[in-house]
C-alpha cells in the first residue's frame, strides 16, 4: 500500500482554501441520514461531535469517564497559541508555522503545520464567543504570554486552567447538541474494538462500564479522539484512565501507526517520591516565563536552596541556551535536566529534581503579580508537596507527557482505513518529533472544530447511497466474539500478580530505555524484556470480579494488555530511527556538546507501521520541504 | 504507617450495602490517599477478593471525577481540596479512616464508592451554553471585557463538577454548582442574549432532579476545591427574580 498524504496543490497559504473549494458537499437533507461515531469527548472529540451535529449529522459520542467534562484536555494548564499578533511583536501565521515546524525538528508535513497556524486565530475568536474567560488587560483586550521555543507572546490563557476552560466550552456546546437531540452521549463506555466492513470503518464494540455488557454501534464513519498514550510509561502526567486501546484496536484492524516512539517528556512535573506513586503532576510550562531553573554548582550540596548563594547556582538553561534561556523547548529542557541530574547535581530527597525559582520574579514584579499569574499553580504545589513556593523554590523533574505519535493520518485526518478518522493527540500529524508548549489544545481544537467537519464530507458524500451497516453483520459478530474471548481469557488466568505489578514493570523498562535518551543495545534489550512481561502477564495476572459488572480491575487489565503490545512497537520504532530528532534522542547521534544530530538524508520521513500478525511492517512517508529548508535546530 | 480503613461496600444500586473494615500496613506519608486505596486494592486482589470501586482520573485536582466522604467530610479533613490531592501525611499512624460515597438522593450509588452524577450533565444541558455555532464568531478583541468582569466570570467558571457541594449540604442542594455556571455565562457579554432563559431552565432542572433548596449554611464553599463563594448563590437568586420580571 502506498501512503498518500493527499496534500492539496498550490502555495502553502492557499492549500487549505484550495482543498475546501474542491471537496465534495452534502446537502442538508442528506446530512440527516448520515451517522458518525465519535470516540472521546475532549477538545477534539467534543469539538468534532458538536460541530458535526450542528452541520446536521447524527452523532453518537462515547467516553470512558462518568461525564464528557472529565476528558483529559481538562488538565492542560498554561495556554493555547494563536497567531493573532495582538502584542504587536512581529508574530504572523508564517512565523508560527515556522516555529512549530522547527520545534518539531522538521519531522512533520509543511502543509499540516501551516494549516494549524492558519486556523489558530479564528479558534480564539470561537472560544471567546463560547464564553471562555481568557485573561484580559484592564482595558478589556486579551492578554498573551510566552511559551517555550518561541520569541513572541502568542499564548492565550485562563489562569492556570486553560484546558479546563476550553473543555467547559466544548462540553457545553456538546450538551447543547445533546439537548437538540443531534448528539447521543454514552459516558462510562469504553471502545474495545473497531468493526471494519469491506475495508471501511462501520462501527465499534463498546463495553458498558457499569453493567459490563458488550454493545454494538454502527455508523457511516468512525472518528477516534482518544488522546495520548503516555500511560505506557505508567508514571506520567496523564490521567490514570488515559489509554491507547482504541488506537491499538484500530491499528490491529489495519490503521498504520505513525511515529509511535515520538513521546514528549515534560521538563516541569513533580518528581517521583515513591514506588507506590501513580501519577506525576504537571506544573505548567508557563511557570518558565518567570521562574528560573537551576541546580547547585557543587555536587551533592546538602544546603537548603535558600542558603545557596547566587554565585554557587548553575542556571544551566541560561548558560547553555542564552537566547531562549528558561524558555528552551521541552525536549531540550528535559534533556538538560536529565544531564544535570545524572551528573550528580540533582536536588531533593531522592536527588532526582531541579529547582524552579521565583525569587527574582517576586523581587522584580511583586508578590501580588506573581500570585495573579500563577496563584492556582502555587496552591496546587502546596497541596501536593506541603511546600510554599513563594518562599522556597519548587522542585521539579521530567515526566512522560504528550504523544506526538499516533495513528497515521492524511491531510483529511483519515487513517489508512477508509472512513476511520483520528483527531487530536491520538493522530500523528502536526507536531513532528517534538510539540511546542500550548500547541496541544490548539491542535485538538482545530482538528475537531475546523478541519474534520470540512473533510469528512468528502468521504461521506459517497456513503449516502451505501447500505447503512447493520449490527447483525458477521463482522460485528466476529469483533464482539473476539472482545469477549479476550475478556474471558484474562479473567481465567487467575495468576499470582496484580495488573499494577505488570504495569510498573512495563513502565520501568519504557522509562529506562525509550524515554529521554535511547540507544540501540538498550532498545533491543527492552523489546525482549517487554515480550517477557507480555508472556508473564498472560500467564500470571490475577483479576478478581466478573465481566458482567462494574469492574475497575478488569478495565485496567484490558488497557495494560494493549499498552504492552504498543510498548514493543514504540521501541521498534525508536530502534529503527538511526538519528536524533526532537524528543527522539539516540545517544549514538549527538554532538560533542550533547546536542541532537539529525540525519536528513536517510530519515526525513514519517514512519508508518502496519500491523502484521504480531509483527510490524514499516512504510515511509517521505517529507517534502518545498517552502522551508530544514536547518540545524538551535536555541543557543 | 498502618491505618484501618472502614469502607462502604455496596454491590449495586439495589444492594443494601455495609461498612467493612480493612487494616492496611506499609503505607507511607507521601502516598496520596488514593494511592493508599490502590495499595489496599492490590492486597484484596491477592486475597482473591473483589476490589473496592472508587473514582478518579486526573489525580491532580482538576477533572472532578474523584470524591468520597472521609471521616465525615467531603474530600477529607482539609478545606477546599479534592480527594486526589489528599496525602497520607494528613493522618497519623494507627488512625481509623471512614470512607463513604457522596450522600445525596440525586447521586445514587452505582457500586461501593461510585455514584451517578449525571444529574449535573442534565442541568448543563438546560442552557449552560451560548447558542452560537462553530464558524460564526466575530473577532475576539471586538468586544472589550474589563479585567474585573472577566476575572469574576473565571472565579465562577473554575467549578470542576465534583459534587462535593451537594454531598456536604444537609439539603443536598446543587445551588452552588448551578449558580457558578449561570454566573460564569451571564456575567459575560457573550452570555447576555440568553440570560433569562438560561436561569429559568437551569434552576428548573435543578429542582426536578431532586436537589434540595439552599438554606445558606455555607457548608458548600468550605469543601469546594475551587473555593467558589456562596455569593454566587445570592447572585443566582437575584438573577432568578430578574428573569421572572424580564424573561
Amino acid at each position: 500500500m502506498k501512503l498518500d498524504a493527499k496534500i492539496p496543490e498550490g502555495r502553502l497559504e492557499d492549500k487549505w482554501r484550495n482543498y475546501q473549494v474542491k471537496s465534495q458537499l452534502i446537502n442538508p437533507a442528506n446530512k440527516k441520514k448520515l451517522n458518525v461515531i465519535v470516540v472521546g469527548s475532549g477538545l477534539a472529540g467534543a469539538g468534532a461531535a458538536s460541530t458535526l451535529a450542528e452541520l446536521g449529522y447524527d452523532i453518537k459520542c462515547f467516553c470512558y469517564q462518568d461525564s464528557a467534562r472529565r476528558a483529559h484536555s481538562v488538565a492542560a494548564q498554561g495556554g493555547i497559541n494563536a497567531a493573532k499578533n495582538y502584542q504587536h511583536d512581529g508574530d504572523s501565521v508564517w512565523r508560527m508555522f515556522y516555529d512549530t515546524l522547527k520545534g518539531g525538528d522538521f519531522r512533520s508535513r509543511e502543509a499540516n503545520t501551516y494549516r494549524l497556524a492558519e486556523l489558530s486565530a479564528p479558534l480564539i475568536d470561537h472560544y471567546v464567543q463560547q464564553g471562555v474567560p481568557f485573561a484580559r488587560e484592564y482595558g478589556g483586550t486579551l492578554v498573551n504570554r510566552s511559551f517555550g521555543g518561541v520569541q513572541v507572546q502568542r499564548t492565550f490563557y485562563a489562569r492556570g486552567q486553560t484546558g479546563q476552560q476550553l473543555l467547559m466550552a466544548a462540553y457545553s456546546q456538546l450538551y447543547k447538541m445533546v439537548r437538540a437531540k443531534k448528539v447521543e452521549m454514552f459516558p462510562r463506555s469504553e471502545m474495545l474494538d473497531l468493526v471494519v466492513i469491506d475495508g471501511k470503518a462501520k462501527g465499534i464494540i463498546v463495553r458498558d462500564l457499569v453493567s459490563g455488557e458488550l454493545k454494538r454501534y454502527a455508523a457511516d464513519a468512525v472518528v477516534l479522539a482518544t488522546g495520548g498514550y503516555s500511560r505506557v510509561f505508567r508514571l506520567s502526567t496523564l490521567a490514570i484512565g488515559c489509554n491507547g486501546s482504541a488506537l491499538w484496536k484500530a491499528h490491529k484492524k489495519g490503521a498504520f501507526f505513525g511515529a509511535p516512539s515520538f513521546t514528549q517528556i515534560h521538563p516541569t512535573a513533580l518528581p517521583q517520591s515513591s514506588e507506590a506513586q501513580s501519577k506525576l503532576t504537571l506544573m505548567s510550562e508557563s511557570l518558565r516565563n518567570d521562574g528560573r531553573i537551576w541546580v547547585p554548582k557543587q555536587k551533592d550540596d546538602t544546603r537548603k536552596a535558600n542558603a545557596i548563594p547566587e554565585q554557587e547556582r548553575d542556571y544551566y538553561l541560561e548558560r547553555r541556551y542564552p537566547s531562549f534561556g528558561n524558555l528552551a523547548p521541552r525536549d531540550i529542557a528535559s534533556r538538560a535536566a536529565k544531564e544535570r541530574i545524572d551528573a550528580g547535581f540533582g536536588v531533593g530527597r531522592l536527588k532526582n529534581a531541579v529547582y524552579l525559582d521565583f525569587k527574582h520574579a517576586i523581587e522584580r514584579f511583586g508578590l501580588e503579580t506573581i500570585k495573579d499569574r500563577y496563584g492556582n499553580l502555587f496552591k496546587m504545589y502546596k497541596k501536593i508537596t506541603g511546600i510554599d513556593a513563594y518562599k522556597e523554590p519548587m522542585q521539579i523533574s521530567p515526566a512522560a507527557h504528550f504523544s506526538m505519535g499516533g495513528l497515521w493520518v492524511d491531510y483529511e485526518l483519515m487513517t489508512t482505513i477508509s472512513g476511520l478518522y483520528a483527531v487530536g493527540e491520538c493522530n500523528f500529524s502536526d507536531h513532528g518529533a517534538n510539540r511546542l508548549g500550548a500547541n496541544s489544545l490548539l491542535q485538538a481544537s482545530v482538528d475537531g472544530y475546523f478541519i474534520l467537519p470540512n473533510t469528512i464530507n468528502n468521504y461521506l458524500a459517497n456513503e449516502i447511497k451505501a447500505d447503512y451497516p447493520t449490527i447483525d453483520h458477521p463482522e460485528f459478530d466476529k469483533a464482539e466474539k473476539e472482545v469477549k474471548s479476550n475478556i474471558d481469557r484474562i479473567l481465567a488466568i487467575n495468576g499470582t500478580k496484580t495488573v499494577d505489578h505488570f504495569h510498573r514493570e512495563l513502565g520501568k523498562v519504557m522509562w529506562q530505555e525509550c524515554a529521554m535518551s535511547r540507544n540501540k543495545a538498550g532498545l533491543e534489550k527492552a523489546i525482549q524484556q517487554i515480550k517477557e512481561i507480555r508472556d508473564a502477564f498472560w500467564s500470571d495476572v490475577k483479576v478478581t470480579g466478573d465481566s458482567n459488572e462494574l469492574n475497575t480491575e478488569l478495565e485496567k487489565a484490558l488497557r495494560l494488555a494493549d499498552f504492552i503490545e504498543l510498548g514493543i512497537l514504540m521501541c521498534t520504532d525508536a530502534l529503527e530511527r538511526d538519528e536524533s530528532c526532537g524528543a527522539h534522542f539516540r545517544e549514538e547521534f549527538q554532538t560533542e556538546e550533547g546536542e541532537a544530530v539529525r540525519v536528513d538524508d536517510d530519515y526525513s520521513y514519517v514512519s508508518a507501521w502496519e500491523y502484521n500478525n504480531g509483527d510490524f511492517k514499516l512504510h515511509k512517508e517521505a517529507l517534502q520541504f518545498e517552502f522551508v529548508k530544514p536547518s540545524v535546530r538551535s536555541y543557543k | 504507617m498502618q491505618v484501618t480503613f472502614k469502607i462502604w461496600r455496596q454491590e449495586g444500586p439495589n444492594d443494601k450495602g455495609a461498612i467493612k473494615a480493612y487494616e492496611v500496613n506499609g503505607l507511607t506519608e507521601d502516598m496520596s490517599f488514593l494511592e493508599a486505596l490502590d495499595h489496599l486494592n492490590e492486597l484484596l486482589v491477592l486475597k482473591d477478593e473483589k476490589v473496592i470501586a472508587y473514582e478518579y482520573d486526573c489525580r491532580e485536582g482538576i477533572c472532578g471525577q474523584c470524591g468520597v466522604f472521609i471521616n465525615g467530610r467531603a474530600h477529607g479533613p482539609h478545606d477546599n481540596m479534592t480527594t486526589c490531592q489528599l496525602h497520607m501525611r494528613s493522618f497519623k499512624d494507627g488512625d481509623t479512616i471512614v470512607v463513604e460515597p457522596w450522600r445525596a438522593a440525586s447521586f445514587p450509588v452505582l457500586k461501593d464508592l461510585i455514584v451517578d452524577r449525571s444529574a449535573f450533565d442534565r442541568i448543563i444541558e438546560q442552557g449552560a451554553f451560548i447558542s452560537a455555532k462553530t464558524g460564526t464568531a466575530p473577532e475576539a478583541n471586538a468586544i472589550p471585557i474589563p479585567k474585573e468582569v472577566s476575572d469574576r466570570a473565571m472565579d465562577a467558571a473554575a467549578c470542576i463538577g465534583c459534587g462535593a457541594c451537594v454531598a456536604t449540604c444537609k439539603n443536598s442542594s446543587a445551588a452552588l454548582f448551578t449558580s457558578a455556571k449561570i454566573n460564569h455565562l451571564n456575567g459575560l457579554p457573550q452570555g447576555r442574549t440568553e440570560e433569562h432563559k438560561r436561569v429559568a431552565e437551569m434552576t428548573y432542572q435543578m429542582e426536578i432532579e431532586g436537589f434540595g433548596s439552599c438554606t445558606f449554611t455555607g457548608a458548600c464553599e468550605v469543601e469546594c476545591p475551587e473555593g467558589i463563594s456562596i455569593i454566587n448563590i445570592a447572585e443566582m437568586n437575584a438573577r432568578v427574580a430578574k428573569s421572572k420580571v424580564f424573561g
